[in-house]
Order: structure tokens, then sequence, then C-alpha cells
């Protein structure tokens, strides 16, 4: 993981009175908060509370209805952020190290393949197509995409989901990691992560 | 003058007089042009009185041509700007624009079962309205088979522009392709060489399609927006 | 390895892992057999009509490619991935069309040979007819993915594609046929490298806004 802090530029996320719609219904309006470099933002909030429509919304993948969403200090606007939604992003007949090797391109990542399955704790699984891996080691495929690319933002929705006990540390670990090294992470979850986060964001239900 | 009736309240002030007035003038207009057309027009010296479906049919054609340009206009609006009043706009034009090429394709085979024989030709013309007609069915299916209406929009407006690229293609190419094979060259309707006594109805009447686009798109639109009123109403206050 | 070639490389291997080449490729031989069986065996009829329709075959069999192509990434998240590329998603977008005409435009263009000339073309016109189905698939492909990517939430979107890429079909199927009668082959080539390259140049970039909807 290289030197201490690789994200000098201090990221921050400033976001303003963020309104966002889905389907015509309004489902969270007048959202403020700061977030600085090194933070563990939770966001906590029922389902369908908009934790998913917030995270997209700051990925850019969903138009805000009013509002701004403002990286700072990000000098590679196109190379901010990482996103690990619901879905894994894994196609059935690609082997494991074909999908890293593929996001490594995709996504401009520095880090060998290897390396990143060592530390997600799936190394010896390199050859296997993704369709016979489990629902937990899917996961960790995915949060080994957060290691390829050093990216400073990562944008997490539910992480730990179908994660056992151990995926949970390793998961904790990466995170710890990345803020240590000055970056931001924003996280969705039910459950806290683990390492103690910095704030704790609670959206408010539309209902 | 589209940002004066982008809000929606002041469209459905301007449409609730609007609408009405362009029916009137629509009927006024056909009233005029029908029997102009049909009964006081000279016929074709080579025709003969087949030339009168001429009346309905050209008109048909041009407007479903312009209908599509009209929404591909919306489209651009909804798409950059956002605008749901465009969106309603493209979606309302569309079964109008469709209808017209479907009587225009209708009136063309009608004429042409006395003047070529044939029930149907592969004229030039007549293949560049039916690709057009298919267009419309493509773009109307896509609205329906997509449930966020608001995704439906931005989707079918995308598709609409690429249409509006693809038209003059088509059209070219169709001509191209009827030179080609040389289909019946001597008898075309419409074109240059239409007699100065048949242009007065032939406006008259496509100023009736005109005012009948307005109304229909107008009051459309309405229904549009009075339905979505209905549904933000219920999923307030669900029953 | 940048964006645009880990993208090609990575649809390529998908297409043929899944014996994905061999359907669209089988689907275009079987179509245009169904030919002489509704026109009668008579080489003469064949030989008069029967060429050009190699290009309802292949239009049909890139169709049938068309469904999957973005809503397995809209319904999987790839596309989410494909969107925080710092390639634009356009090029992208690119990247997977080419990857589709290499792994199924490409063989059905040389499929073309032996399919047009058991329908009976003179085998003089084989080279032109196989380079403008090269030609008219690119063209194809440029266009379905537009109607892919408007369509990519829609489950059994299958026939709703048609209906929405065959009118964008009919230019290039109008300049390949004529290649396939022997009318004009060298402007009707022309013409159809340049319906491949608008498609090129244009598909993707309504395909990408079209995606980015999709994603919201």
């Amino acid at each position: 993981m290289g030197a201490n802090r690789p994200f000098r530029e201090e990221p921050k996320l400033r976001v303003e009175s963020l309104a966002v719609a889905r389907g015509g219904r309004v489902i969270f309006e007048g959202l403020g908060f700061v977030a600085e470099a090194g933070a563990l933002v939770e966001l906590r909030g029922a389902n369908g509370s908009g934790k998913t429509s917030l995270l997209r919304a700051l990925a850019g993948f969903l138009k805000p209805l009013t509002g701004r969403v403002v990286f700072e200090n990000i000098h590679e606007p196109a190379l901010a952020l990482h996103y690990v939604g619901h879905q894994n992003g894994l196609k059935p007949t690609a082997s494991v190290r074909a999908h890293l090797a593929y996001w490594a391109g995709l996504l401009g990542g520095a880090v060998t393949g290897e390396d990143v399955s060592m530390t997600v704790g799936l190394a010896g699984l390199a050859d296997l197509p993704a369709r016979v891996l489990s629902q937990g080691q899917a996961r960790r495929l995915a949060i080994a995409r957060l290691l390829l690319a050093p990216r400073p933002i990562w944008l997490l929705d539910e992480p730990a989901s179908a994660l056992d006990a151990k995926g949970r540390t390793v998961l904790a670990n990466v995170i710890e990691a990345h803020c240590a090294q000055g970056g931001l992470v924003l996280a969705a979850v039910h459950e806290p992560l683990g390492p103690s986060p910095t704030q704790v964001l609670s959206i408010g239900g539309a209902s | 003058m589209f940002s004066t009736f982008a809000n929606p309240a002041r469209f459905m002030a301007f449409s609730a007089w609007a609408a009405p007035l362009c029916a009137v003038a629509a009927l006024a207009l056909f009233a005029i042009g029908l029997p102009w057309g049909l009964f006081s027009s000279p016929a074709d010296y080579q025709q003969g009185e087949t030339v009168r479906i001429m009346y309905v049919h050209v008109p048909a054609a041009w407007w479903s041509l312009a209908i599509y340009a009209f929404m591909g206009g919306a489209s651009f609006v909804g798409l950059v700007w956002r605008h749901a009043l465009a969106d309603v706009a493209a979606r309302a034009a569309a079964p109008i624009g469709a209808a017209f090429a479907g009587l225009c394709l209708i009136t063309g085979s009608l004429w042409g079962a006395p003047t070529w024989g044939t029930w149907w030709e592969w004229d030039g013309r007549l293949t560049s309205m039916l690709v057009l007609f298919v267009i419309y069915l493509g773009y109307l299916a896509l609205w329906g088979a997509i449930e966020d209406e608001e995704k439906a929009a931005r989707l079918a407006a995308v598709l609409c522009l690429a249409g509006l690229v693809n038209l003059p293609i088509v059209h070219y190419s169709v001509e191209w392709w009827s030179t080609l094979h040389q289909a019946s060259s001597v008898l075309r309707s419409g074109g240059s060489s239409i007699h100065p006594e048949m242009l007065g109805p032939l406006m008259t009447m496509a100023g009736a399609y005109a005012f009948l686009f307005g109304a229909l798109l107008l009051t459309n639109m309405r229904a549009a927006i009075y339905r979505r009123r209905v549904e933000a109403v219920r999923l307030r206050s669900p029953i | 390895m940048s964006a645009l070639a880990a993208t090609f490389r990575r649809d390529f291997a998908l297409m043929l892992a899944g014996g994905g080449v061999l359907a669209p490729l089988g689907y275009f031989v079987g179509a245009a057999m169904l030919v002489p069986l509704a026109m009668g065996p008579e080489r003469t009829l064949l030989a008069a009509a029967g060429p050009p329709l190699v290009w309802i075959a292949a239009a049909l069999a890139v169709l049938a490619t068309l469904e999957r192509l973005f809503q397995a990434d809209l319904e999987d998240g790839s596309l989410d991935q494909m969107l925080l590329s710092s390639a634009p998603l356009e090029l992208i977008v690119l990247a997977k069309g080419a990857a589709l005409w290499c792994a199924v435009g490409l063989p059905i263009a040389v499929a073309g040979a032996p399919v047009a000339i058991a329908l009976q073309a003179p085998p003089a016109l084989i080279p032109a007819i196989v380079a403008s189905l090269g030609l008219g698939m690119a063209a194809f492909i440029g266009a379905g993915l537009v109607g892919a990517a408007v369509t990519a939430g829609v489950k059994r979107g299958g026939v709703l594609i048609a209906l929405i890429v065959l009118p964008f079909f009919a230019p290039p199927i109008i300049f390949g046929a004529a290649v396939a009668q022997g009318d004009y082959v060298g402007s009707a080539l022309l013409v159809l490298g340049g319906c491949a390259l608008a498609a090129a140049a244009l598909g993707p970039i309504a395909a990408a806004a079209a995606l980015r909807l999709q994603a919201e």
C-alpha cells in the first residue's frame, strides 16, 4: 500500500441541499453535509429511505432534483470515485483473474490482481469462473475492485452484505487502511462496519 | 415562446381556450377544403377524378413528417432542459403523427388501385412513408414498454432524435432504390407539376390538418397532465 | 491496458465463452436455408432473386444478438463501473460494438460467401458480397447499439428491439442488396462504407446517452 498518505490533495466532499426523486417521488430533500479526508461516514436509514439513491447521486449516476455535490481538492474528477453497489458487477463465465484484469483496465488500475486477491482472501481462486463463487466470495471480488485502482472516494452500498465474519474483518481492515491514507469512505449500512465512524448520517424515511 | 408555456399551470390556462379554437378552425377549414377539393376543383387530365384523393393524402404525408420533426424538437428540449412539458408534447404528438402516416398509406394504396392497377405499389414515396410509420410504431412501443414514465420519456427522446437523423438517409436511399428498380415513373401524387387551381384546396386542407393536429395535440397533452395530477393526488392520499 | 482494450477483450471473450458466436452464425445459415425452401430450388429463379436475401438472413442474425448486449450490464452492475471509467462511455460502447462486430459480424460476413454461392450468386461477385456484408454488419451493429441501449431495462424486449432497429436497417439493406445483385457494386460499397462510418460514429453517442439514463 506504499506511501502513508497517497491522497495528498486531502479530498473533501460537500453536499448542499440535495434533493433526489425516483419515479416522480421526492425521496429526500434538503440534505447537506461535509465529509473531510480520512473520514468514514456511515449512512443509516430504514429500507426505502434513500441511502442507495444518495450514493448513486454522489456517484453522478442519478441527476439530483436540486442541490449540488462538490468534490474539493480532486485533480482528476474521472478518477475520483469507486462505487460498490448491491450488484457486484460480475459475469458468470469470466474468471476471477479476468474480472480483475478488466477492472484494472477499465478503472485505470496500477496494482496487480494477485496482491489484491490475496488481500481480500481470494488467493487460489483466480482461475475459477465467477458463477461458482459463493455470494460472500463474489462480494469479496467486488471489494477487490476498490484496491485495484487508487481512488480517493469510496461509495459503498451495504458492503458487508453476504460477508462472513472473516470477510467483515477484511472489509474493516481495507476501509481503515483507506481512511488512514487520507481517503474518504461513505457507506450505507444497517449494522456498524467495525471501524468507528467519524460521522453517522441518518436519512429520514419518506414515509 | 416555449419558456412561456413550460409552466404547466400557464399551459393549462392557454390550452383551455387554444384547443377548442384549433378544433373550430380545423372544422371550418375542412368544411371549405373538402367540398372544394372533392367537387369544385378540376379533375386531372391524366388521372381523372382519382386525383381528388390527393387532398387527403398529400397533407397527411406533409404533416406526418412535420409532426415527427416537431417530436424531434420536443425531444431535444426534453433531453437537454429536462422540461416535463416537452416530454408530454412529444408523447402526445406521436399517435397523431402515426395516424396521419397511416392515413397517408391507406389513401396512397386506394389511389394506387385505379392508377397503377394494384393495391400496393413499392413507390419511393410510399415506401419512405411506410418506414416513417414503422418508426412511429417503434417509438410508441418503446414508451409503452418502459414503466417509469420519466425514463420512458428520456429514452424515447433519444430514439426519436436517432430516427430524425435516420429519416433523410432512408429517404435518399429509398429514392435511389426506386430509380434503380424503375418503379412507375409517369404518375406521381403531388409533385411540382400540380395545376394552380388545385393549389387552393390543397393548401386549405393542409391548414385544416394543421389545426386538427393542434387541437388533438393540446387535448392529448391536457389529458396526460390531468392523469399525472390524479396519480400524484392518489399517491399522497391512498384510498 | 487501456479501458477500451480491456472492454474489447472482455466482451469478445464473453461472447466466445457462451458459445455466443455459433448461435447467430447458425441462425444466419438457417434463415438463408429457408429461402430456396420458400422460392423453390429452380436455379434461374434463385439466381435472379436469391442473393439479396442474404441480407435478410444477416439482419435477422444481428437482431438476435442485441437483446442482452446492455441488459446484462444494467442488471449485474457492470454498467455502473463503465460509467466510472476514466474513458468516456461513448468510447466504451464503441469498444463493445467493435467486439460484437468481430465476434458476430465478421463471421457472418465470411459465412456469407458459401451462403451466397448456395443462393446462386455469380462467383465473381462473392468477394464484393463478403466485403459489403462486413460493412453492412458494422452499420447494423451501430444502429443496434441504440436499440439495445434504449430497451436495456425492458424484460423480453427482443421484439421491441427489432421493431425499433429495423427502420435503421433500411439504407444498408438497399445498398447491400444492390451489391448482391451486381448493380453499381463500386458505388454501393462506398455508400455502405459511409453507412458503417456514420453508424459507428453516431450509434455509440446515442447509445451512451441512453445508457446514462438507464443507470439513473
